[in-house]
């Protein structure tokens, strides 16, 4: 299965900003694509936990998307693929591959590429700076993907780079449990369970994508890493605790 | 029927006639069209809109006089259906937005219709008053209480008329039946009950009561972690009151019987589409979600839209659809494109004509589109401020895929995106079509000979 869509434009790409773009080093590869689609996805589930109330069959779809994306992942091991490439090339192509994927092939042959890539990498740092002490943390957690990314890339212990991840989607994760309006004090209190319904399947999804990327770290875990995986593994286990908690009240 | 109706798409020559709403640039988002409907008769059109309110427009009478004029819709009654409410344990606003509009047949000399937000229906009655009493006893012609002892006679009051008066009044609200957002609502065929489809629950009501209805259908996965499809649409059949469908967000359709069990968990037909594996991509199960479903008239066929196309299903075949047709196909290629903006969750409704030959949906650029069943001819027109004079024809507009750009022909780059018309509706008998174009609305007739 391959999304064939995306690798047509892929092609265009490369037959357009061969010749006109200079200095892009890097022809997005499928992979990269992929990768920009799950980022952008988990975005959006972000973003519509800040909406007035979540149009529930928007975000069921998206979180399929995503959970589609890890599967695959998982699957062809892409795990390791992604450490095999260097740092600052690959973050240029990850900055690449999102901006090919939204454009129309028209924009991309007039070969305006250039200019916005200073701008959106300027941005990212920007808000990287300014974020930490937001309640609101959409910004920072959009910023994990990118982060977590040059951390997996960095580091040369792949299996190190996978408790990493793991622990930058927790993160991710936790911004979004956060971010619904009463989570913290409906955990513990008892009201009729079908309020949170809302909450639970937000936390519910994040928990069931969470799991895939758990069976995707166990296929790969040496037995001397069991430490690091143990640790996103009783995370998960917490976070369980607690839904389960809530769907039986 | 009419000679020539709707048969024969090379017959009908679609014409503008009227256009509802303001010509500014600037678009307040309350007056955004957000259902529109016909009533059984087709006498009269009620439109809903994002601020909650329903316009209801009615035919005028046909004059013999200006025989061009068939029939102009004109404002009949506008009233506030729905306000905005505040949720305070979930510390969320309910919109006031009018999500769908199913008119009653007509019983008596009012119009019925229900009109839901989100969380609530309501049913509304829509009367005139042309006649007025006066010559009170008790009371002089301005309310104002007569002195007792200066009545000499009594009289009889009269009825004596007045101007018009159209009132609409809230009968009937149904609510705090619904946890999550109401998509749909259908009348029964048998006047008597009706249902209301959230995401997850389908929920069946008697008109008469307001604080009970029967959960007919409930997808809510006991454990929310397993939720992976929801409701999108559900309709009644026009003729047996114990068969309804639903769509779901993964392009399937359940047909149920409410008499094989109270709970129609199980349906009787599952409708599907098997999988094309060449075309499959990360947006498939996206483009595939139904965002409509429509029985026909004659009950025999179901009619359903998805992101790009329309399909027209036999009842009596569930493994795949008779009928594909293509609304948009170039998009298939900018579908990230369309994810990142999020256009590819709008969700465009789909419509019969009154004899089921002729089905119509929306696009974007205010463009929408037309099958004929039967010669499998189709076309492209567009709803637009510049094609409004009166009577004049619409020319059928092309979207150029690639290559050289025609002169009359639009390239996929230049649509645009924010003028999609997701509502439509089209006339139960006649040729003539509402189209909704953001805060517009649109009366298109066929070319009077």
């Amino acid at each position: 299965m391959f999304v064939r869509g995306l690798k047509r434009k892929c092609f265009d790409g490369e037959e357009d900003i061969e010749g006109t773009l200079a200095g892009i080093k890097a022809i997005p590869s499928y992979n990269l694509q992929r990768q920009s689609l799950l980022d952008m996805s988990l975005v959006k589930l972000q973003l519509c936990h800040m909406l007035v109330e979540p149009n529930l069959c928007r975000s069921v779809l998206i979180a399929n998307t995503v959970r589609q994306i890890q599967e695959e992942m998982t699957q062809d091991g892409t795990w390791q693929m992604i450490n095999t490439q260097s740092t600052g090339q690959a973050s240029l192509d990850r900055l690449v591959s999102t901006d090919i994927l939204c454009r129309s092939s028209r924009e991309q042959a007039e070969g305006k590429h250039v200019p916005s890539y200073g701008t959106f990498s300027k941005d990212f740092e920007g808000d990287q700076g300014q974020d930490n002490s937001e309640t609101m943390s959409t910004a920072s957690s959009v910023q994990a993907p990118r982060t977590l990314q040059s951390n997996v890339w960095e580091m040369e212990n792949p299996q190190e780079n996978k408790g990493n991840f793991q622990k930058s989607l927790d993160q991710i994760f936790e911004t979004l449990e956060n971010k619904s309006p009463n989570s913290v004090e409906d955990l513990f209190s008892e009201v009729d369970n079908s309020y949170y319904d809302l909450d639970t399947m937000l936390t519910g999804m994040m928990s069931n994508t969470k799991m895939g990327h758990c069976d995707g770290l166990e296929t790969f875990s040496s037995p001397t890493n069991t430490a690091s995986n143990s640790n996103c593994k009783s995370d998960l286990n917490e976070l369980d605790h607690i839904v389960e908690i809530l769907v039986e009240s | 029927f009419l000679a020539g109706f709707g048969s024969l798409m090379q017959d009908v020559l679609w014409c503008f006639s009227q256009v509802k709403g303001t010509i500014d640039i600037g678009v307040t988002e309350a007056d955004i069209i957000s259902t529109v409907e016909f009533n059984h008769t087709g006498e009269l059109l009620a439109t809903g809109d994002k601020g909650g309110r329903v316009v209801i427009f009615q035919r005028e009478q046909e004059s013999k006089n200006q025989p061009h004029r068939r029939g102009e819709y004109n404002v009949y009654s506008t009233f506030q259906s729905h306000e905005p409410e505040f949720d305070y344990l979930k510390s969320l606003e309910i919109e006031e937005k009018i999500n769908k509009i199913r008119w009653l047949p007509q019983q008596n000399a009012a119009y019925f219709l229900l009109s839901t937000n989100d969380k609530t229906v309501k049913l509304w009655k829509v009367s005139e008053r042309d006649k007025r009493p006066e010559g009170y006893n008790l009371k002089d012609e301005d309310g104002r209480l007569r002195d007792p002892s200066m009545i000499t006679m009594l009289r009889v009051p009269v009825l004596r008329p007045m101007d018009l008066m159209v009132e609409a009044t809230p009968r009937r609200v149904f609510a705090n039946a619904h946890t999550y957002h109401i998509n749909s609502i259908s009348v029964n065929s048998d006047y008597e009950t009706y249902m209301s489809a959230d995401d997850l629950r389908i929920n069946l009501w008697n008109f008469e009561i307001t604080n009970q209805s029967f959960n007919i259908v409930d997808i809510k996965p006991a454990n929310m972690e397993e939720l992976t499809e929801v409701i999108t649409a559900a309709e009644f059949h026009p003729h047996h009151c114990n068969t309804f469908v639903y769509s779901s967000s993964k392009g399937t359709i359940r047909l149920c019987d409410m008499r094989t069990a109270a709970l129609c968990d199980r349906h009787a037909k599952f409708f599907e589409e098997p999988e094309d594996p060449s075309n499959r991509s990360f947006f498939s199960e996206i483009i595939s979600s139904i965002s409509d479903v429509k029985f026909s008239h004659s009950g025999r066929y179901i009619m359903t839209r998805d992101y790009l196309t329309v399909k027209v299903w036999d009842l009596n075949m569930e493994n795949r659809p008779i009928e594909t047709y293509q609304v948009h196909d170039y998009l298939r290629s900018k579908l990230c494109s369309l994810y990142e903006n999020d256009c590819i969750f709008d969700k465009f409704e789909c419509v019969w004509n009154g004899s089921d030959s002729v089905i119509m949906t929306g696009s974007y650029n205010n463009f929408f589109r037309m099958f004929d069943r039967n010669t499998k001819r189709d076309v492209t027109l567009e709803a637009s401020r510049e094609n409004s004079k009166p009577r004049a024809i619409l020319k059928p507009r092309k979207v150029c895929v690639g290559g050289k750009r025609r002169k009359d022909e639009i390239s996929v780059d230049s649509l645009d995106f924010s003028k999609k018309i997701l509502h439509t509706a089209w006339h139960p008998s006649e040729n003539i079509i509402a189209v909704a174009a953001t805060n517009n609305l649109y009366i298109f007739q066929d070319k009077v000979n």
